[in-house]
């Protein structure tokens, strides 16, 4: 009878000094913001969409602020060449050089694919701070590519996200997350997300490569490829305006 | 004697005059009920075979498995070699390609910016050569309110609805706002030649009717298409021949296990309309079954009441010496005439009543506004051959079946009593 006394204090023990080598989900969120968020990023990039029909390649550079401003102008394939889209807030503008029009889009649209990618306007034209949207809870420990990781399971604190729920992996060393399950409400698998190529970039860890699958979607997902990537400069507010996209 | 009962049937209207009445109203009703069917469903179907489905079409396998959506994400690639090899292998068929896609249209203002937007449902369409069969298939002319057809690319025509909305006039340029083929949003200008009105509520909510052409370039869809159309040349649908013609195609040219291989449907097969006209087959055999029913059970008692009133008259004759079996044969053959009468008038106020629906139709399109299928907004009805001895078949068979049971009294009737009920 005293020996399972004993084992049972011995297991209570050890699970609560297991929990105790966890860090808090919301420190985790803090490091992770601090690498892969920041006051301002131009990102030349492009997409690769692996269509259940052929592969397409687009190339982009986009100027984002936060989640409330972002301007993409696409450079490449010469069909797409030139096209500028302009989002501020939930306002969405799209400028085509063909018909020397600036056509307003619907604010739903932003949660739509963008050129039949796997990504939304949402996930390419917005930089939110994880920490600002979720609350956190550290799950487990696991390996991705030999690098451990924490796993965590962010539950949103509103209601306007995109994805109510999120399981990613973070590199414990480097707080980037090398694997991530985006859910909707109900629970439905929307999309998965591995990040790869993690260098050391202005001080923080950023991955630049994201391969995005949509798990609504046929073919084998797209792979968004960082070309070039500045931080916190100093960006000029008029290319924040209706009026720069017909520049 | 014939000439007997006939004569009879006339001189004593309190023995005929009411189940002629019934007959003729229930005759009546089977062929108005039956012009108005074959009406409304030859209507739908012709609808749906010049705007949706034609006699047979093709479409990639994985666009046939998600067709309502209309995704051209799916569509058929290498039209013009596909239609090529089909103008070869079925030369008796006149083959046409289709595109129908979603769009938004956008009104620009002085700005260039956005001052109105209208959402569209583009239906693209050969409008531009000169062997097109589109424009009469269609019947582009004669919808046409105003302006006039697209003369030369880049022309469009839109409802007149869409076109009110919109505030438009003929000549504004307006901006499609739609996806390609590839799933990139795409923009391209157009201008409004004109706009029409085609009858059919779920074409002329927002219809666009844009040259194939310039969906093609619009869309990205070089050498595609989302379905490629086949129309009979007499222009009547034959399932049978459409049936065979489906066979032969999917097994030369379809694969089961390539998603994006051309299948071929016929109409029926398509927008279930095969099962909406089994449907109406079956209600119609259901409408026939019930009226032969309630009728036999009218006209049982009629019988009933007027082998009443006839007691005096079949006693008499009965012992006078005329056969049970003889007499009831006569009253058979006497309700034959009945019901030859009265369903010769049934069927021509039916007709009739059929042919004010065929020629002035019923304009339903209030009830219409939201409905998604393929449906004319002014209801018609059509008098077909069957139509002029559709109704004699219940309305004789109730006649004669109701006389059978109600004469089966005669063979009650007791010699030994007769006189002695006769005395009353």
């Amino acid at each position: 009878m005293r020996n399972v006394l004993n084992i049972k204090i011995i297991l209570f023990l050890s699970i609560t000094f297991a929990y105790a080598q966890y860090p808090s989900g919301k420190s985790i969120l803090e490091k992770i913001d601090q690498n892969m968020s920041s006051t301002n990023r131009i990102v030349t990039s492009k997409m690769i969409i692996h269509g259940s029909r052929n592969i397409r390649t687009i190339e982009s550079r986009s100027w984002v602020q936060g989640t409330d401003k972002s301007f993409t102008e696409y450079l490449s394939p010469v069909r797409e060449k030139g096209t500028k889209m302009l989002k501020l807030e939930d306002n969405l503008w799209m400028y085509s050089p063909s018909t020397d029009r600036t056509i307003q889009i619907s604010g739903h649209m932003l949660r739509q694919s963008v050129m039949g990618s796997d990504l939304s306007y949402e996930d390419m034209l917005e930089d939110p701070k994880m920490e600002n949207n979720y609350d956190a809870e550290v799950l487990s420990e696991e390996t991705i590519d030999e690098r451990s990781c924490w796993v965590l399971l962010l539950t949103a604190k509103n209601a306007d996200v995109a994805y109510q729920t999120r399981k990613i992996w973070v590199d414990q060393e480097r707080y980037v997350p090398l694997k991530e399950e985006l859910f909707a409400k109900s629970g439905k698998l929307l999309k998965r997300l591995t990040l790869s190529n993690i260098t050391e970039i202005e001080g923080r860890w950023f991955p630049f490569e994201m391969t995005f699958k949509d798990m609504l979607k046929t073919g084998e997902g797209t792979k968004f490829v960082i070309k070039e990537i500045q931080f916190d400069k100093n960006i000029p507010a008029y290319l924040f305006s209706k009026a720069a996209l017909r520049k | 004697m014939i000439t007997f009962i006939i004569k009879g049937i006339f001189r004593d209207k309190h023995r005929s005059l009411f189940p002629v009445i019934i007959v003729a109203i229930g005759v009546m009703l089977t062929v108005f009920l039956h012009c108005y069917i074959t009406g409304f469903m030859g209507n739908m179907v012709d609808t749906n075979a010049r705007f949706s489905t034609g006699h047979v079409k093709i479409m990639s396998r994985a666009y046939a498995e998600n067709a309502d959506q209309i995704p051209i994400d799916l569509a058929l690639i290498g039209v013009d070699e596909l239609i090529s090899n089909l103008k070869i292998e079925f030369p008796d068929m006149i083959w046409v390609k289709r595109i129908r896609f979603g769009g938004l249209l956008d009104v620009p203002d002085e700005k260039s910016e956005t001052k109105a937007q209208g959402a569209a449902m583009g239906l693209a369409v050969d409008l531009l050569s000169e062997k097109s069969t589109e424009i009469e298939r269609l019947n582009i002319a004669k919808a046409l309110i105003q302006g006039s057809l697209p003369k030369k690319r880049g022309e469009i025509l839109i409802s007149d609805e869409l076109f009110s909305k919109l505030d438009l006039k003929i000549g504004d340029s307006v901006t499609l706002l739609s996806s390609t083929m590839y799933g990139s949003m795409t923009l391209q200008n157009f201008v409004v030649s004109g706009t029409i009105v085609f009858g059919v509520a779920a074409m002329d909510r927002g219809a666009m009717i844009v040259d194939i052409t310039d969906a093609q370039a619009a869309l990205d869809m070089t050498d595609a298409a989302g379905e490629i159309l086949g129309y009979f040349a007499n222009d009547i649908y034959d399932d049978e021949k459409a049936s065979k013609l489906a066979q032969i195609f999917n097994k030369k040219f379809s694969d089961e296990h390539n998603r994006f291989s051309p299948v071929m449907q016929k109409l029926r097969d398509q927008n279930e309309l095969a099962s909406m006209l089994d449907y109406v087959s079956v209600m119609i055999g259901i409408f026939i079954s019930v009226f032969v029913l309630v009728m036999s059970m009218v006209l049982w008692n009629a019988g009933l009441i007027g082998g009443l009133r006839r007691f005096g008259e079949i006693g008499v004759r009965l012992a006078i010496g005329e056969d049970k079996g003889h007499l009831y044969r006569l009253m058979i053959v006497e309700s034959i005439f009945v019901g030859l009468i009265g369903s010769v008038f049934g069927t021509i106020i039916g007709l009739g009543f059929s042919y004010i629906l065929q020629t002035k139709g019923l304009d339903v399109g209030e009830y219409m506004k939201d409905a998604t299928l393929m449906m004319p907004n002014v209801l018609r009805a059509n008098i077909t051959t069957p139509a002029y001895f559709i109704g004699f078949i219940p309305g004789l068979i109730a006649t004669v079946l109701g006389t059978a049971l109600s004469g089966i009294g005669i063979y009650k009737r007791q010699t030994a009593q007769l006189f002695k009920e006769l005395e009353v």
